[in-house]
């Protein structure tokens, strides 16, 4: 049960407004947690929550199997790094670090062994002595990190740690904190609002809109598999197409029928899903491939490198968005080409408008 | 846009030709046309001797110190944790405790001293709720010697402390206080280890500026002080004023100003939040 977190229905208001509405969620030892949202999602009070620097007015917070919910932040034992740092300013590198055990009095050659073991791991040997200021972003970082650690907690929480970092330091800070983490056999909660950084880093997501958790699931069954269209469109670039059940199939644009996957919805009224990459775009009258076919007219195209990203109307007002990968020998469509497209119907859902 | 200096320079001019006429030149002039008088530099020494290690100067000397220091350490006490409140609240209540610390400030010195005055007097009404309550049999004196110097001054200084304070606490990350909670630490460690340090400069430039302050201090100990707590500022006066010993009175504002200018140079260095640390 080390290293294991739980949430039972956990319920935060401020006033009127419930910020958090009922969030229950099981993390096993070890994994790799990310609460994913926009801001206002509840994603933040949330973690507070975990860490204890907010009380939860209803609902039961449990970490290593103990019910924490009333226990204050030193109590709880948990890692922490903190959405700017929160390196202080008076102390040098090797004292913050050293921070979390010298408040609990360890003793001093223990505080000296862990503190150069977690320097070593985030690759700040030889800083000890340095300021904050004397830092960059990236170091402060790592500081952070090593402080989080350091006491060798079962469980870290982590809020937008890589929020100040632009996208090369980022990318590179996600991996070396996926490899510590794992290293260390730590549980991780991740929070933050960008979903490329939760797709690449974490065992599990949960996305959270408006207090509530919509979906939670691996990486790939909530960007494959959306269940509502707030999850669809968040999680990436999505086409949600107005469309109407009708028996066995899909009316959708213009009244075409189409094919769409299993665990789809059961009203009669919905939004038809499909990622672009998963949309084949061929020329008109050309062969197709999946059960989906649609014509329609290049309206713009996109040259994104890699990629191309096609806007195709398919009917008036409804265009489809289409990410055709710029392989070996791939034509390229230009606007006003007539083209067709298609799709499988594993690859589409309908979805609550 | 940074200004270059002669920019800089140009727009000081005003303040520093008001400051050099109104302010250097006079007391330039007094100090050395004094001194002049005394003649010679072995003159001038074996006077300065006389006249500081003298009995009633070098008593006043002292006597200013000591004043200087229980005030400046009681404003301190009772400034810490009012700038630390003040730091803290947001809304209505920031500007309640605000209102009350600057408030009397509005009114002149020497209206707020004879107000003390009426509160600590033989009848006034302290006197009157202690002996009232019981507490003590006869009127406490309270008024024309050093406790009530010490009162009054506190009273006026105090805002002095609690405003450097209060940029110093102000200026505190409440994010660095919530992470070393969340790190473990107790609130007292929170205190000690993190917000202390963070706001020492503030704590030594409080402590400086009202020393500063408390030592030149002439109405409230002029008005409720005794005839054995004369301060320096006091002393001048009636120098220039009543004996007329010019030379004398200058001897004695060069120690003040002496004084006030080498803990200004050290103050200047506390005054920027980063300086302490550097």
């Amino acid at each position: 049960m080390e290293g294991a977190v739980a949430l039972e229905g956990v319920t935060k208001r401020y006033g009127a407004e419930t910020v958090v509405a009922g969030v229950s969620l099981a993390i096993p030892p070890g994994e790799f947690f990310t609460l994913l949202g926009p801001s206002g999602s509840g994603k933040t009070t949330t973690l507070s929550m975990l860490a204890g620097f907010v009380m939860a007015d209803e609902g039961r917070v449990m970490l290593g199997g103990q019910d924490m919910t009333q226990v204050p932040p030193r109590g709880r034992g948990l890692g922490m790094v903190f959405q700017n740092y929160a390196i202080f300013p008076h102390l040098d590198v090797a004292e913050n670090v050293a921070f979390p055990l010298t408040v609990r009095r360890a003793p001093k050659a223990e505080i000296a062994a862990r503190v150069a073991e977690a320097l070593e791991m985030v690759k700040l040997t030889g800083f000890e002595r340095r300021y904050a200021r004397q830092l960059s972003g990236g170091q402060q970082q790592r500081v952070a990190l090593a402080r989080a650690i350091v006491g060798h907690p079962r469980i870290v929480l982590m809020d937008e740690p890589l929020g100040a970092l632009d996208k090369n330091l980022r990318y590179h800070m996600q991996v070396e904190i996926k490899e510590i983490s794992r290293r260390l056999g730590t549980t991780v909660i991740y929070v933050t609002h960008d979903q490329e950084e939760a797709l690449t880093m974490s065992d599990r997501i949960a996305i959270m809109e408006r207090g509530r958790i919509a979906q939670m699931g691996p990486p790939r069954d909530v960007y494959e598999k959306p269940e509502t269209a707030f999850v669809a469109a968040f999680l990436g670039e999505a086409n949600l197409l107005p469309a109407r059940r009708d028996g066995d199939a899909v009316a959708g644009p213009g009244g075409t029928r189409l094919l769409a996957g299993s665990g789809a919805l059961a009203a009669p009224q919905g939004l038809l899903f499909v990622r672009p990459e998963k949309v084949a775009i061929a020329p008109a009258g050309g062969r197709t491939e999946g059960a989906n076919s649609l014509p329609g007219q290049v309206r713009h195209a996109s040259f994104l490198g890699n990629v191309v990203r096609y806007q195709v109307e398919v009917a008036e007002g409804a265009t489809v968005l289409c990410d055709a990968a710029n392989g070996a020998g791939t034509p390229l469509h230009a606007p006003g080409d007539a083209v067709r497209l298609s799709w499988r119907a594993e690859d589409s859902r309908l979805l609550a408008a | 846009m940074p200004l270059k200096i002669s920019g800089a320079f140009l727009l000081l001019l005003p303040a520093l030709l008001l400051l050099v006429a109104l302010f250097i030149v006079p007391i330039g002039w007094f100090l050395s046309s004094s001194i002049a008088e005394l003649g010679t530099w072995a003159e001038i020494w074996a006077e300065a001797e006389d006249v500081l290690l003298s009995g009633a100067v070098g008593r006043s000397l002292v006597n200013t110190g000591a004043i200087g220091l229980i005030v400046t350490l009681l404003t301190l006490v009772l400034g810490y944790p009012v700038s630390y409140a003040l730091s803290r609240v947001r809304g209505a209540a920031f500007t309640a405790i605000l209102l009350c610390i600057v408030l009397p400030y509005f009114t002149s010195t020497i209206v707020r001293t004879y107000a003390w005055m009426v509160l600590l007097g033989r009848n006034g009404l302290i006197n009157q709720i202690l002996l009232g309550l019981g507490l003590v049999d006869e009127p406490v004196n309270l008024l024309y010697n050093r406790t009530g110097v010490i009162i009054g001054m506190t009273y006026v200084l105090l805002p002095y402390m609690v405003l450097t304070l209060y940029a110093a606490m102000k200026a505190v990350d409440p994010r660095l206080m919530q992470a070393a909670e969340g790190m473990g630490a107790t609130p007292a460690q929170v205190f000690r280890r993190v917000f202390m340090p963070l706001t020492l400069h503030g704590v030594v430039a409080g402590v400086l500026i009202t020393f500063i302050l408390a030592i030149g201090f002439f109405v409230t100990p002029a008005l409720m002080g005794g005839p054995g707590e004369i301060m320096v500022a006091m002393l001048i006066e009636r120098e220039v004023e009543i004996t007329q010993n010019w030379p004398s009175a200058a001897l004695m504002t060069v120690v003040l100003l002496a004084v006030t200018l080498t803990l200004y140079a050290v103050y200047s260095r506390f005054a920027e939040p980063g300086e302490a640390l550097r």
